[in-house]
């Protein structure tokens, strides 16, 4: 076992149907599609081995119905797996007892959802406190945790609001203060801006990289947004019909994708936010030019003037030394390679 | 050949042809009718011996083994110590101790300590406050309207009959609440219960009340205590089966939620899944209430006093006017605690700051309210007891009124009366009662099986033989017809003025309304209007049914018809329909799975109605059941019951299962 690792997955299958356990017994925990189809059993979650790093974000992507939701279910335990195991801290979760469960949930899990999933019939201040409620603390110690967390997300002066009185990008930063309370090690996120408009999405997720960056938290988020995936992920897991297809950083998917699915995934993203001076400039050409970019800009972000001059643009790397060069050429080689390959 | 061959695969001949097949057999069996002596077997069950030739006419003696059975409850001494029946006693003295209590603060007073009961000026301003708090001032006003017509009316009593029946009720209702609610979480949280429990909720609330009257009776006696046990009986599972639904309905997320904070299954079902479903819960306490409302009248039979007692003596004494005056008090407390409670259950928590009386302005008032009331009970009688002197009486006017409108209609009504029966129900009345059980049998199992449920035909041919066999059959098709006959006026009037009522928001709004305030009404009342216009006779049966039970066909239509998608609608008009092809074409085919349950509800509700109509003298099960009653034989009772629930749960299952596959069919979600 990896040993950075927060959370490490071990060919975990999920499946629904009858009497699942025996079915993969008798097919040496492997089926095949066939076998799982013939057998009328729905496959969730298809031998899944994923590690997830101290202090990374990992987000786990796919369509509605690739076993995303229910993966991240398992590494908590709200689902039991059919077959597998997951380690937390080395821990074997799925041999834990009820209580020593409850334990890791009240102390070091936190989870935000879709939905928010607020308790209707209570205050923000009593949203954000109910965590540390059930763990028995007392009622002064936890509502003044509680503040600070709401500070936090920048719900002040709300503490008193019903959530029914919030708009949904407030509700959700409620709901992101509730899974902070207790101070979590483990932060999951199981998509938690796709229901709020694109605008405050965005907003939302300054917030949560602002969030991140004081926290330092282990992240696994679940999204089905590919823009949402590269804007926030250390390393992205697509899935497909409950198979991990890739693990890899946004640069590697876009530019070694290890299948057709995750390149027909990463087709429509634009190289240009993703791409950086580095991975396209021509490395023979070290002579200096007038006009210099950083190595680690985005091509976003130099295309313009670029495209717009008709010299060439020297690369440079944090000690100003050159360590290729820029044109037109290899910017528009860069932008629409994929022509190329059709 | 082919054409034949077609015919005998078609809807028409699996679900008729058993039927007519059967009915044909009339011709061929020589001593096939009703009236003669020695009917063939085939036609009506033929009685057995099987329980020793005892006085029921049974193929199979249910009605012997039930009173085995009750016999053996009421004597077999557990361990040699005590019976069944102390046992069901022994909590009844327990409920005693509550009545005691509500009674003592309502009506009666704590004479040990010389107290009077609570004064009216209180119950009024406290009602009065209490509807500010949960809605507003309409609300308020209601209560106190209610409240105000209780003392004001008081002539006769109405002051004191109402708190006895409110005393009555807020032990009850409390009682069922509760043991509705652990229930349905015990069902919730354990499988295995909520399979037993399902089906027993189906069979109570089909059971008609008084075959379980009767077992009230034998087990705790009679009185105020037994019938808050009946009412509790009774109202019950309706707040059960909303605990379940709300219990089920919460989203997963929530619960996730709460497993996720780290929440102990106790702290689970407290912190987060009894608050997250508190409105259909709420909803379940108003149900409850109402239930308990409907009861007060037929608890009366079994010796509960208070407004049903009276309205009863004087519904038999047919003092038409007094009645109505009690009438409308049963209907003012109904419609004021059902907008109570549902208030209560829609409420949602408010937000205030400020200090502690901004914070609570409610709280305070009550507290002011009570020290002004206190000194104003305590230096004016007049708050303290209403003087006789001031209440009024409208039942001399009434009854006056009620003689010259019937007087003056006596002739049009009476031609109504007469060609009605002569003409609609006795024709049908005839045709039901040759119907052939063994024809029925095959009837209802060859619609289950072409709906296509091997075990829904099996089921319901079981209800129908357990009726054939009880040994009422011929009892049990006269109730039958009587259902069958009111269901028919109902969708006659209830559907086109369900089209109509749909056409317009505003009509909507207003037909819905008339429909909740009737629905609030307690099904006695509805027999006042019908003695009064047609005295009585089977016209007035139905009459009082088809009031009773034309609510949901209508609201149902009205439900179908505007919940038909926009768009179909959008593109409809589009496509140039007129309005009429809209509505024939487009709406009804899409509304008529809601209609078709909207059918099976009126069915219900004409069932329990026709129960209650045997009060004014019908011959069919529910005339078997009251003599049951003034005989206390809990066998007969119970079995009739039995035969009551399983007519209504034979055309639910048939019903539901038609309409919900017609739903799925048209791609709505079941």
């Amino acid at each position: 076992m990896n040993k950075e690792a927060k959370i490490s997955c071990k060919n975990i299958w999920k499946l629904y149907g009858e009497a699942p356990e025996k079915f993969l017994k008798n097919t040496n925990n492997n089926p095949t599609t066939e076998e799982i189809k013939k057998n009328n059993y729905i496959p969730a979650v298809r031998d899944a081995s994923i590690d997830v790093n101290t202090g990374e974000i990992l987000v786990i992507m796919g369509l509605s119905g690739s076993g995303k939701s229910t993966l991240l279910r398992c590494m908590s335990k709200l689902i039991e797996p059919t077959h597998g195991q997951v380690f937390f801290e080395g821990n074997d979760l799925l041999k834990a007892s009820e209580k020593e469960l409850i334990d890791i949930r009240r102390h070091k899990m936190g989870m935000v959802f879709q939905h928010f999933a607020l308790l209707p019939h209570r205050t923000v201040l009593q949203n954000v406190a109910f965590p540390l409620e059930v763990q028995g603390q007392e009622i002064q110690k936890r509502e003044e945790r509680a503040k600070d967390v709401i500070k936090l997300v920048g719900l002040e002066g709300r503490e008193k609001y019903y959530p029914r009185e919030l708009s949904g990008g407030q509700q959700q930063r409620v709901g992101l203060a509730r899974s902070l309370a207790v101070e979590p090690d483990v932060w999951f996120l199981d998509e938690p801006f796709s229901a709020l408009d694109p605008l405050i999405r965005k907003e939302m997720q300054n917030e949560f990289l602002r969030l991140q960056s004081m926290l330092k938290k282990t992240i696994v988020f679940i999204t089905h947004d590919f823009d949402e995936a590269i804007r926030l992920a250390d390393r992205i897991a697509i899935m497909y019909e409950g198979l991990i297809v890739q693990v890899g950083t946004p640069e590697e998917l876009i530019t070694k994708p290890a299948t057709d699915y995750v390149a027909e995934f990463t087709k429509d993203i634009p190289r240009s936010k993703l791409l950086n001076a580095e991975s396209i400039m021509n490395e023979k050409d070290k002579k200096p030019y007038e006009n210099t970019v950083n190595y680690s800009d985005k091509i976003e972000k130099i295309a313009s003037k670029v495209l717009k001059s008709e010299s060439i643009f020297s690369v440079v790397d944090d000690n100003k030394e050159v360590i290729g060069s820029v044109s037109k050429k290899e910017l528009i080689k860069a932008l629409f390679a994929e022509d190329k390959n059709e | 050949m082919n054409k034949i061959k077609t015919i005998l695969r078609g809807k028409f001949f699996f679900i008729f042809g058993p039927f007519i097949f059967l009915w044909l057999l009339r011709y061929i069996i020589p001593n096939y009718t009703i009236s003669s002596k020695t009917p063939h077997w085939a036609y009506i069950p033929p009685k057995s011996c099987l329980g020793g030739c005892g006085s029921i006419d049974g193929l199979i003696p249910f009605v012997d083994w039930t009173n085995a059975l009750i016999q053996f409850l009421r004597k077999y001494e557990i361990f040699g110590l005590f019976t069944f029946r102390d046992f069901t006693r022994g909590i009844a003295s327990y409920v005693d101790k509550f009545l005691d209590f509500t009674e003592a603060v309502l009506h009666k007073g704590f004479p040990g300590y010389d107290v009077g009961p609570l004064p009216w000026i209180f119950i009024l301003t406290l009602t009065i406050i209490l509807g500010f708090y949960l809605r507003g001032w309409r609300l308020a006003l209601l209560g106190g309207a209610c409240f105000s017509y209780l003392i004001l009316f008081s002539k006769r009593g109405i002051w004191e009959l109402s708190m006895k029946s409110l005393a009555a009720i807020s032990v009850s209702a409390p009682l069922a609440a509760l043991i509705g609610l652990c229930l349905g979480i015990l069902a919730v949280k354990r499988k295995r219960f909520a399979n037993f429990l399902w089906p027993m909720l189906n069979i109570l609330q089909s059971l008609p009340h008084f075959s379980y009257l009767i077992l009230v009776v034998i087990f705790v006696g009679i009185g105020t205590k037994a019938g808050v046990i009946a009412t509790v009986i009774f109202a019950f599972p309706p707040m059960a089966r909303l605990t379940i639904l709300g219990l089920q309905n919460i989203s997963q997320e929530i619960k996730e939620a709460g497993v996720m904070a780290g929440c102990t299954k106790w702290q689970m079902l407290f912190k987060v899944e009894i608050p997250a479903a508190r409105s259909p819960i709420m909803l379940g306490v108003n149900q409850v209430i109402m239930q308990c409302l409907a009861m007060i009248v037929i608890a009366a039979f079994i010796g509960q006093p208070g407004l049903g007692h009276d309205l009863l003596i004087r519904l038999q004494g047919l003092r038409l006017g007094e009645a109505f005056e009690i009438g409308v008090a049963v209907v003012l407390i109904a419609i004021t605690l059902d907008r109570y409670s549902q208030a209560l259950a829609l409420k949602e928590p408010e937000r205030r700051e400020g200090n502690f009386v901004k914070r609570n302005p409610y709280l305070c008032a009550t507290f002011f309210a009570i020290i002004i009331c206190s000194i104003l009970v305590f230096l004016f009688p007049f708050f303290n007891e209403y003087p006789k002197e001031l209440t009024v009486s409208a039942s001399v006017y009434l009854d006056n009124a009620i003689k010259s409108f019937t007087r003056s209609l006596f002739v049009p009504l009476g031609i109504f009366r007469d060609w009605m029966l002569i003409y609609f129900l006795m024709p049908l009345k005839a045709v039901f009662q040759s119907m052939p059980w063994t024809g029925v049998i095959l009837f209802v199992g060859a619609i289950g099986w072409k709906l296509g449920k091997m075990r829904l035909a099996l089921t319901v041919m079981l209800f129908v033989f357990f009726i054939a066999s009880s040994g009422y059959w011929v009892r049990a098709m006269i109730t039958v017809y009587m259902v069958f006959a009111s269901l028919i006026i109902c969708a006659l009037i209830g559907i086109p003025l369900g089209i109509w009522a749909s056409k317009k928001e505003s009509r909507t709004k207003i037909v819905l309304n008339i429909c909740d305030i009737f629905q609030t009404f307690p099904s006695f009342i509805y027999l006042l209007p019908a003695i009064m216009l047609f005295q009585i006779s089977d016209v007035s049966a139905i009459f009082a049914i088809v009031i009773y039970s034309s609510i949901p066909m209508v609201r149902y239509t009205v439900f179908g018809l505007r919940n038909v998608p926009q768009q179909i609608i959008e593109a409809s008009i589009t496509s140039g329909c007129t309005d009429r092809q809209l509505l024939w074409k487009v709406k009804m085919p899409l509304a008529f799975p809601e209609i078709i349950l909207g059918a099976n509800q009126t069915l219900m509700f004409a069932l329990f109605m026709v129960m209650i109509a045997g009060f004014i003298g019908t011959v069919d099960l529910s005339q078997e059941i009251f003599r049951a009653l003034s005989f206390s034989d809990g066998g007969k009772g119970l079995i009739i019951g039995l035969c009551v629930a399983f007519i209504g749960l034979t055309a639910d299952r048939l019903l539901v299962e038609w309409s919900s596959q017609m739903k799925s069919k048209l791609g709505f979600k079941v």
